[in-house]
């Protein structure tokens, strides 16, 4: 079997156990989606706020949803490997001929179907709220790119809590810290009306800022050159920094068994 | 009478004990209040700016309200959770044979959850001056908006022990969390209740936190008001949560 071969019955494991368990796909569509419906409501007068640089609130925070909801997704990829693991099946997997970076990619395919379920649900939600999207239909295209680049990288992290700790619970109390990085964030406000210094500069150095603020350009902004390089430029040393460490951890794995 | 005291104390000691002996218990439910204060208070201060926007105290101790309110209502939770660990550990059971009366062990596990929630106001309170809070009420007003919070700590108790009874199992717990989360967000989280507006609003006016958090906002301020609604719905809701935890007791007691 060739490594296209091994990545696509993986794949297809990973597709259909993430899709037989809602519980799998319904906490990472319904949080983020309860969370950017309520905040929304509850915050719709912020944009009144003197330089606030849309006309709705919900347009403004749907790039954050979407963020949200890929990252808990891919980290829940974590979750599925570390219950390969604890049942012993991923121990049995590498004492066969099947590589670390087929294991690794046909593991995300499961967590990139959810993110797809998630892009579509949120944006649904977008629209029927009100949403229009100033970048139209490509600019959906490019927003859909961006954030399952974020699936991707954080689904290579959620691998390497998984690998690590062996403990698919470990991978889940992992969530409260992405809420954490999400929070202090622009998610809730743009970082120029942050009054107090010290956040405004912890939302700068936090990667999550760039790729809510290259999805939300697309939103509200139109094409917004420079935020979108931000964002990708963001997700793929992410995705790169955090791939590498999931192949190296995979490789451990397999030497250790 | 004083079996009935005495077990209460029993239940309540060993739960303090507990969590003196295990800090995670206290420390988990108070990290994300703290985080959420430390967030709201600081990174969201421009909603203060909104027009119409009336707080003179400031953002930092309009959202410190808010943040008792969750943390009361979260600690109420993870008490529910500890009732449900001891439950599913077979240990709650022991202690149920071992008790005459055994609404002494739930009113045991929510005085314990009372007791913790009353350390996690003050670890809040210092976090909130050190944040820059300002309280513009006198030490009276302070100690009045110490009781809302304590109350959602009662009802959140009650109701997680009601669940953690039915379930008799700690993956119960999203059953606790979710309703206690969708309260307490549907409410004037971020701005006034008067500054909302469409559905949120019509939902806000039939949510009692939305009552605890205007009464609390106007003893922090210094301008206390609509508090004897609060009282009233926070004795209410203490009264139907307690017949729901007794019921749920009943259900435990007769599935053996």
């Amino acid at each position: 079997m060739n490594t296209f071969h091994q990545i696509v019955w993986l794949g297809r494991r990973s597709l259909l156990f993430t899709l037989r368990q809602p519980v799998q796909i319904v906490p990472s569509i319904f949080f983020p989606l309860m969370f950017l419906v309520v905040i929304a409501a509850g915050g719709d007068r912020a944009s009144t706020i003197p330089g606030f640089p849309a006309e709705s609130y919900f347009a403004f925070a749907l790039g954050g949803a979407f963020v949200q909801g890929t990252m808990l997704s891919g980290v829940n990829s974590g979750s599925k490997l570390a219950y390969d693991i604890e049942t012993g099946f991923l121990d049995r997997l590498v004492l066969t001929p099947v590589g670390s970076g087929s294991i690794l990619i046909g593991h995300m395919i499961g967590s990139l179907a959810v993110s797809l379920i998630q892009l579509f649900t949120f944006l649904a939600a977008g629209l029927i709220g009100g949403v229009h999207i100033a970048a139209g239909v490509p600019g959906i295209l490019v927003m859909f790119a961006l954030a399952l680049a974020v699936s991707i990288a954080f689904s290579a992290l959620g691998v390497i809590v998984g690998v690590r700790t062996g403990s698919s619970e470990a991978v889940q109390s992992a969530f409260p810290l992405f809420f954490i990085l999400l929070i202090f964030s622009s998610y809730m406000l743009p970082r120029n009306l942050m009054e107090a210094d010290w956040f405004r500069w912890f939302a700068t150095a936090n990667p999550a800022s760039y790729l809510i603020e290259g999805i939300r350009s697309l939103v509200i902004t139109g094409w917004d050159l420079g935020a979108l390089a931000a964002g990708f430029g963001t997700a793929a040393g992410v995705a790169a920094l955090t791939l590498t460490g999931a192949a190296v951890s995979l490789r451990r794995k397999a030497v250790w068994s | 009478m004083k079996a009935y005291l005495d077990s209460v104390r029993a239940v309540t000691r060993r739960n303090l004990v507990n969590a003196i002996r295990n800090p995670a218990l206290t420390v988990q439910p108070a990290l994300g209040p703290i985080v959420f204060l430390v967030a709201f208070g600081g990174g969201l201060s421009a909603f203060g700016d909104i027009p119409g926007f009336d707080f003179p105290s400031g953002y930092t101790s309009f959202q410190f309200v808010f943040i008792l309110m969750q943390a009361g209502v979260f600690n109420g939770v993870f008490l529910g959770i500890t009732l449900a660990r001891d439950l599913e550990s077979g240990f709650a059971r022991r202690l149920m044979l071992a008790i005459e009366h055994r609404t002494a062990m739930v009113v045991g596990y929510v005085l314990a959850g009372a007791v913790r929630s009353l350390l996690m106001f003050a670890i809040l309170f210092g976090v909130g001056l050190a944040a820059g809070m300002q309280i513009d009420g006198s030490a009276w007003h302070m100690l009045a908006l110490f009781t809302f919070p304590l109350l959602l700590s009662i009802v959140g108790s009650l109701f997680a022990s009601g669940i953690a009874l039915r379930f008799q199992t700690v993956q119960a717990a999203p059953l606790m969390f979710m309703p206690s989360f969708m309260l307490l967000f549907l409410s004037p989280l971020l701005v006034p209740f008067d500054l909302l507006s469409g559905w949120i609003k019509a939902v806000a006016r039939f949510n009692p936190v939305t009552y605890f958090l205007e009464a609390g906002r106007g003893f922090i301020s210094g301008r206390p008001h609509d508090t004897l609604l609060a009282y009233a719905l926070g004795a209410g809701m203490v009264a139907v949560f307690s017949v729901w935890a007794v019921r749920s007791l009943k259900r435990a007691e007769a599935a053996g």
